[in-house]
């Protein structure tokens, strides 16, 4: 699945988006977010207040509880401040 | 009879005279319009900026924001509706956002318009970054917009 990052989390990340194959365990948003924060410092510093990173799955907002079987497109991102 | 929205992302400027225009040129049935427009500010928090840095994420900002363009169509019987955010860097005086909405009678084009920018605020997939003397800082998400937001939510 595609990975992306925007904002600050995609600073800190270091990239803007990537490819993963995360194992099969890794099975919703928050054990996603777990399992980057376990790879190296950069995503466990993009992701040190895991309560405030917002997600979507395939360009839907979502929950951390969410279920990721199936998605094509994960993105991960602070707040949003438009308007 | 269904009205669709005109929504656009873009990093041009727009012409808020003439997007008011467009709902009501010609029509009878029209008789209220109402616009927001959001517009860049020369300082954040007392500070001077000289500019903010738009974030966007491509096709989420348009599912979005048709989302919350549908949502706003169906609660209120609206006979036009116009939606533009810009991305990129914009220039203090310079116009971020538009709203405008189009109704037979002023209370659904008001309340179409300010929930449409509360939950742009808060859900559409933007996020400004402050350009200044200081170098450049990410704005933070404030409280009173999610409150803004939640008080749309139906029970």
């Amino acid at each position: 699945m595609k990975l992306k990052y925007f904002a600050w989390v995609r600073e800190r990340v270091g990239k803007a988006e990537e490819t993963v194959e995360p194992p099969a365990e890794v099975r919703t948003v928050g054990d996603l977010i777990g399992w980057l924060t376990a790879r190296d410092d950069a995503y466990a510093y993009a992701f040190e207040k895991p309560t405030v990173i917002r997600a979507a799955i395939d360009h839907a907002h979502v929950k951390q509880d969410a279920a990721i079987i199936g998605a094509r497109e994960i993105a991960f991102f602070p707040p949003m401040t438009g308007g | 009879m269904s009205v669709a929205a005109t929504i656009r992302i873009q990093e041009a400027d727009f012409d808020v005279a003439q997007e008011i225009a467009a709902l009501s040129k010609g029509r009878t049935d029209v008789g209220a319009v109402v616009s927001f427009s959001g517009i860049c500010r020369g300082s954040e928090q007392g500070e001077p900026i000289a500019a903010l840095i738009l974030e966007h994420y491509p096709g989420m900002a348009e599912a979005e924001i048709t989302r919350h363009a549908d949502e706003a169509l169906s609660r209120w019987p609206l006979q036009g509706l116009t939606i533009i955010h810009r991305f990129g860097r914009i220039a203090p005086g310079e116009n971020i956002v538009l709203v405008v909405t189009a109704s037979a009678h002023r209370q659904a084009a008001f309340e179409a318009a300010e929930f449409l920018m509360d939950y742009l605020k808060t859900n559409a997939p933007f996020w400004k970054r402050e350009e200044s003397a200081r170098g450049t800082n990410w704005i933070e998400a404030r409280d009173h917009d999610d409150a803004a937001a939640a008080r749309w939510t139906k029970s």
